[in-house]
């Protein structure tokens, strides 16, 4: 991997932002992941954030205890001596269901009609077809064909950033709204530029909407299993799975929310960055293995 | 003990250092927004510096104590009133059972800091009993103070001082209009030559979008950002970056525009390109601004950076040797 292209820059006397690809890319993803999980490893005395970004990172510290000029330093090594490290992620693979083109996103794209690039269409309908799918179910089965790196979390608490696992060409990208909305439903799943997203609070936003799903990714009280840990479902490197399911299948699962017996299926996974890049499709096939098999 | 909330004043909410360590999932910071009044408010009446107060932003509360108390309000001119009768900003006051303290109109400053000994007793959440509003957690409920709450208060430590004071040199100034001192960096190469420098010219008017989450500007000549090929994956604006995390401090202009500064509620990260920081000695002062109040951004370095910080630090070290 190229060294010496990041650049460094003091967020003032606390912070230090370290862009590590001005666009956005798998490599400058792993990259970001590689270092932030050194730099965590290495508790460096005063550092009190460190956050991974799509393709930058920035650390909070307290510089009456390390200087940020040292800390700058340190950060530079750190990337110096990723150079020659094979990139590889001890991560978890996360199946999310998605009922696409609901009742409830589509009740609320049509109040912000007006803020739309396209105000005849819907945004699934526009995003299909600016993205040259001859449907709106063959724009699904990409959406949720192959997987998602969770690239940044972020925004607002537990709001995961995704980015698909496709060739740069296969990349769905869409235009923000025109406006942002003033209101988008919580458990949006939303897509701008070419990221994705869930919206784990409802909000203002300016992302085009697809679909929901009924699995909680935040939620204080932490009722469910999956977030007894912690009230954030999501962490940057979590592998994501989109399944398109039904409105019975969602129907069911929302019950089963409230009842707190909702369950998703969670398995840890590794992912090896060469392997991706050598052969995409036939990597997520044997990722999605470690998902559905046993 | 317990005071019950009469009258919830603007936007009330509980809050205390803040909450680190959890800013790469999006929660943010949190935590009084001008520290130093919040420590002087502690300080006073004498708490732990670190201890949940009130924090009380352009319209005070009214609230009613169901026993003997001592109490102390730092931070915007906002006089405190027992039963009606004018009492002293910046004093440990003893509050008798069944008084009712309400507050005049806030003069100066934009947020009031209300301790009292034995401090808000709010569960801790992620290590903080701040108030963390979008996220609907910490604090009291994880929101806003509303009519008929009944607000905890936990048993004194130690005995508080009735009368102790913050000198008038060490409370907190609230000027109309000041100068904020700024890092450049982060994005900052991606505005115009004309555009960096008018930044620094212009004065600036504090919006009424200011609030915990940012501090928006107006009245400045837009910012032009640079033409260019915007990269994969960033938005289709000039002043859209590929989404990246944002300091707290840090300064954005959407669309060049109006430019925004986060504070401790700051949104983590988004897509619009940041152009340098507010340094850390300076974000209390910001937290005092009223809409309207006018700030000059100035430009300096790190080591000027480090330099106000030590004046800082230095400060609060001689008001907590005022009030040991």
């Amino acid at each position: 991997m190229a060294t010496g292209t990041a650049r460094y820059s003091h967020g003032a006397d606390e912070h230090i932002f370290v862009e590590l690809s001005e666009e956005m890319s798998l490599d400058a993803f792993f990259k970001g992941m590689a270092i932030t999980t050194a730099l965590t490893k290495k508790k460096v005395p005063g550092v009190t954030e460190i956050c991974p970004a799509n393709a930058s990172y920035q650390v909070r510290f307290d510089p009456d205890v390390t200087h940020p000029r040292e800390m700058m330093k340190l950060l530079q090594q750190l990337e110096r001596d990723m150079g020659s490290v094979e990139l590889q992620l001890n991560t978890r693979i996360i199946e999310i269901p998605v009922l696409y083109d609901d009742p409830w996103t589509t009740e609320t794209l049509m109040r912000f009609r007006e803020r739309h690039q396209d105000p005849a269409s819907t945004d699934i309908r526009y995003a299909a077809r600016i993205n040259d799918y001859p449907s709106v179910d063959e724009f699904i089965a990409a959406h949720s064909g192959s997987p998602w790196f969770v690239s940044m979390v972020g925004f607002v608490a537990g709001l995961p950033f995704l980015y698909q696992l496709v060739e740069r060409a296969k990349q769905i990208e869409v235009p923000k709204y025109l406006r942002p909305r003033t209101d988008t439903p919580k458990l949006t799943v939303g897509h701008g530029g070419c990221f994705g997203c869930i919206y784990s609070v409802r909000g203002a936003g300016g992302y085009q909407m697809f679909g929901i799903t009924p699995a909680p990714i935040f939620d204080p009280a932490q009722g469910l299993s999956y977030l007894k840990d912690f009230m954030c479902l999501f962490r940057p490197g979590d592998i994501v799975k989109f399944k398109a399911i039904d409105r019975d299948a969602y129907d069911a699962a929302l019950k089963q929310v409230q009842a707190g017996t909702f369950k998703l299926r969670i398995r840890p996974v590794d992912f090896a960055m060469k392997k991706f890049l050598a052969d995409p499709a036939g990597y997520n096939r044997q990722i999605e293995e470690v998902l559905y098999g046993n | 003990m317990a005071i019950k909330v009469l009258k919830p004043g603007l936007a009330t909410t509980v809050q205390d250092a803040g909450r680190t360590g959890y800013y790469n999932v999006g929660i943010p910071l949190s935590g009084a927004l001008d520290q130093y009044s919040f420590r002087a408010a502690n300080l006073l009446v004498g708490n732990d510096e670190n201890t949940a107060v009130l924090e009380c932003a352009l319209m005070g509360p009214e609230l009613e104590f169901q026993r003997d108390a001592v109490i102390a309000v730092t931070g915007a001119e906002m006089v405190p009133k027992l039963n009606g009768a004018l009492a002293s900003r910046n004093e440990a006051l003893m509050v008798k059972a069944g008084t009712v303290v309400s507050f005049d109109f806030m003069r100066t400053g934009a947020r009031a800091y209300i301790a009292i000994a034995g401090g808000i007793d709010v569960p801790v959440v992620l290590g903080s009993r701040s108030t963390y509003g979008l996220g609907a957690f910490g604090g009291f409920q994880g929101r806003k103070l509303q009519t008929g709450d009944i607000v905890p208060v936990a048993a004194p430590k130690r005995a508080a001082k009735v009368g102790k004071r913050v000198a008038h040199d060490l409370a907190m100034p609230l000027p109309k209009e000041l100068e904020l001192r700024v890092v450049p960096g982060l994005y900052f190469h991606r505005i115009t030559d004309e555009s960096a420098r008018t930044f620094f010219e212009d004065t600036w008017a504090v919006a009424p979008e200011a609030d915990r989450i940012g501090y928006r500007y107006k009245q400045g000549r837009p910012l032009k950002f640079k033409e260019r090929a915007q990269p994969f994956g960033a938005g289709s604006d000039p002043s859209n970056i590929v989404d990246a995390g944002y300091p707290y401090g840090s300064i954005q202009v959407p669309g060049g525009l109006e430019p925004i500064i986060l504070h401790r509620d700051a949104v983590s990260g988004g897509g619009y390109a940041m152009i340098g920081t507010v340094i850390g000695a300076d974000m209390d002062r910001i937290a005092q601004m009223q809409p309207n109040n006018k700030a000059r951004f100035v430009k300096v370095d790190l080591d000027a950076a480090l330099a106000a910080r030590a004046d800082r630090n230095q400060r609060l070290q001689r008001l907590r040797a005022a009030l040991a």
